[in-house]
């Protein structure tokens, strides 16, 4: 099969998705002639047209609720945050409107939107350009969010997103857009939302991570297996809706439970999935469910500080150990 | 003019009754503005609502039961009991839906403009949003995006002197709202809002103006909210002098003198259509009471599309 990188992948599924239907479009900040902060997007200008990839003064705000109100008249916009940092910017529109509508509308009106927002550390980019928020949008009912963590998943994942009646969050990690590379099919296919993946089977131990973490931790696998320990890697994918059943299928065969993210310890989304492996696996676990997270800070500059936040291989091995124990 | 009057007379009673479990924000003495613009726009135009909605609603041609029942938190009601008044949308006569944030409409507003003018439909959308909304970020960033786009949207701010209890006079550094536009380079005009035929007018110019391609406009309407900004509002912010001098000013009052001036309506014409429309309020009252309230299971219900 034919190999992408990550941000290919993401950019393929636009593109076909674009192809198939004129209601979708990209609006965001520079996402026309100069083809995104990441270059995702280059070339889909000369593609689509200035009236299918629009480029918008910086109004985080005002870009998320135009999407809102085309999606309320039946397109299907795809918006673009520069950095998920922004998306604090954004609230408003995301958690009182897009969330919402369909709610307090009894139900009669959707919201098609697609909020795409890379996120995470490790750039050097600072405290406002790394910042890992999901657990935030987490929190409000009607969002969906996506973490893809390969090319694969990320196409897949966004196709349905796209598709979905409601509003959908993906965060998409910068680390993987050019270091990712993997398996994609020419042809458009649907991931469904709310589905976990088994990255890697295991009868030791279950852990649980999300976008860059499932690599870190798959590395960290690999190297155990050496040591004769099997740890199975659960990739959530969706985080909002959770695919508690995989987790928790796998937590009642392997008794033990190592929970990553890259977002800070405190409200973490893992602290909701401990809390419900808690009160629905208790009986199986043979030891105290393990968080691996990034610490409780703003994401530091300097490479050394900014490495003691994030969690490293060394963290989440010490992490399986601890549960092992 | 007449239906949003009495509704909300009504509403008030029930209010006072404690009939209506939530708060509510009446419209009384502004609806000239809603009409008279709404009236100018064709059945298939889109506007967008403000959490003082009921007016707006009524004027793009809501049923009144299912807006009493919304009220009243029935099952029957437009949102099903989920919304209630500030919440209150239905897509299929254009009314993209109230807004409890002061300010949350103005970008959707936009996006429809956006749609509408992409999918070449010719709808032009009126953003309805209050005095105390246009100091909000979002109103800047959206009409200048749709300055930029030129997109078919009336953005329509009701003048009613007080966000909340908060005077426009301190609010804002300018006489008239409307010279906002200026800076984004769209036309702003400030009319008077207690002039139904006269908001007919302007904005029957103004939306063929817009759905030609030329671009927003900023519309000021100078009016004046009679009750308190909400259920409870001890009004300390302004003198009973002031709201005596507005009431004497009311729309409706004027648009009657003008039609008995113009010899277009008898005074038993009038009778008639006070009486048919309080007809018409009462059965609303008497089908939301009657109506059922929600299963309590339904809350977990439509969380997602």
């Amino acid at each position: 099969m034919r190999e992408l990188f990550y941000s290919e992948a993401i950019k393929e599924a636009m593109t076909q998705e674009m192809e198939a239907d004129n209601k979708v479009f990209l609006i965001g900040e520079d996402v026309g002639v100069y083809g995104g902060a990441f270059g995702l997007t280059l070339g889909m200008l000369e593609q689509f047209g200035p009236h299918r990839i629009i480029d918008t003064p910086i109004s985080e705000q005002g870009i998320v609720g135009i999407g809102i109100g085309a999606a309320l008249l039946g397109m299907k916009p795809i918006v673009e945050i520069m950095f998920s940092d922004f998306l604090l910017l954004v609230m408003e529109q995301i958690a009182n409107q897009a969330a919402k509508i369909h709610y307090m509308f009894g139900g009669k009106v959707a919201v098609p939107i697609v909020i795409r927002t890379p996120g995470g550390g490790g750039t050097g980019a600072g405290a406002q350009h790394s910042q890992s928020i999901e657990a935030l949008p987490f929190h409000i009912p009607g969002l969906k969010i996506i973490m893809p963590s390969t090319p694969y998943d990320a196409k897949g994942l966004l196709l349905s997103a796209i598709k979905d009646p409601n509003p959908v969050i993906m965060i998409e990690h910068k680390l993987l857009y050019k270091k990712v590379k993997g398996d994609v099919p020419v042809e458009r296919y649907e991931i469904e939302l709310g589905k976990a993946d088994i990255k890697r089977k295991g009868k030791d131990i279950t852990l649980v991570a999300t976008s860059l973490m499932v690599h870190k931790a798959l590395t960290v696998s690999e190297k155990l297996a050496g040591e004769g320990i099997e740890v199975e890697v659960i990739d959530p994918r969706t985080i909002k809706p959770l695919d508690l059943e995989t987790i928790i299928n796998s937590v009642k065969k392997t008794n033990r439970v190592v929970l990553v993210e890259e977002a800070c310890y405190t409200g973490g989304f893992t602290s909701f999935l401990a809390s419900e492996i808690a009160s629905k696996a208790f009986d199986y676990l043979d030891s105290p469910i393990v968080r691996v997270t990034g610490l409780d800070t703003p994401i530091p500059y300097s490479v050394v500080l900014e490495n003691e936040v994030i969690p490293s291989e060394k963290r989440i091995e010490d992490g399986i150990r601890k549960a092992l124990n | 003019m007449l239906q949003i009057r009495f509704f909300e007379e009504q509403v008030d009673q029930l209010y006072m009754k404690g009939e209506v479990h939530g708060t509510g924000h009446l419209y009384i003495g502004m609806e000239a503005t809603a009409v008279g613009s709404i009236l100018a726009l064709n059945k298939d135009d889109l506007i967008t609502s403000t959490h003082r909605g009921h007016g707006h609603c009524i004027a793009k041609g809501a049923e009144l039961n299912l807006m009493m029942a919304e009220l009243l938190g029935k099952r029957t009601g437009y949102c099903k009991g989920k919304g209630g008044s500030m919440h209150i949308a239905d897509i299929n006569i254009g009314n993209l839906g109230a807004n409890g944030i002061v300010g949350g409409g103005i970008a959707i507003a936009t996006g429809a403009a956006l749609a509408a003018k992409e999918m070449g439909t010719g709808q032009v959308v009126i953003c309805f949003f209050g005095d105390g909304a246009i100091n909000q970020g979002v109103f800047h960033e959206s009409i200048n995006m749709a300055s930029i786009w030129k997109l078919p949207v009336i953005y329509l701010v009701e003048n009613n002197k007080y966000g909340m209890g908060f005077p426009v006079t301190k609010a804002v550094n300018i006489d008239k709202l409307s010279k906002r536009g200026y800076a984004y380079g769209v036309k702003g005009i400030t009319i008077d809002g207690n002039d139904v035929v006269g908001v007919y007018n302007t904005l029957s110019e103004l939306i063929f103006e817009t759905r030609s391609g030329k671009g927003p406009i900023l519309v000021e309407c100078e009016t004046y909210r009679w009750k308190g900004h909400s259920r409870v509002d001890p009004e300390r912010y302004r003198t009973k002098e002031e709201v005596e001098a507005w009431k004497k000013k009311c729309p409706i009052l004027r648009f009657k003198k003008y039609l008995e001036d113009n010899k277009l309506i008898t005074l038993t014409e009038i009778d008639e259509i006070e009486k048919d429309v309080l007809a018409q309020i009462k059965d609303a009252i008497e089908f939301a009471i009657t109506s059922p309230f929600p299963e309590p299971k339904e809350a977990t219900e439509d969380v997602y599309a």
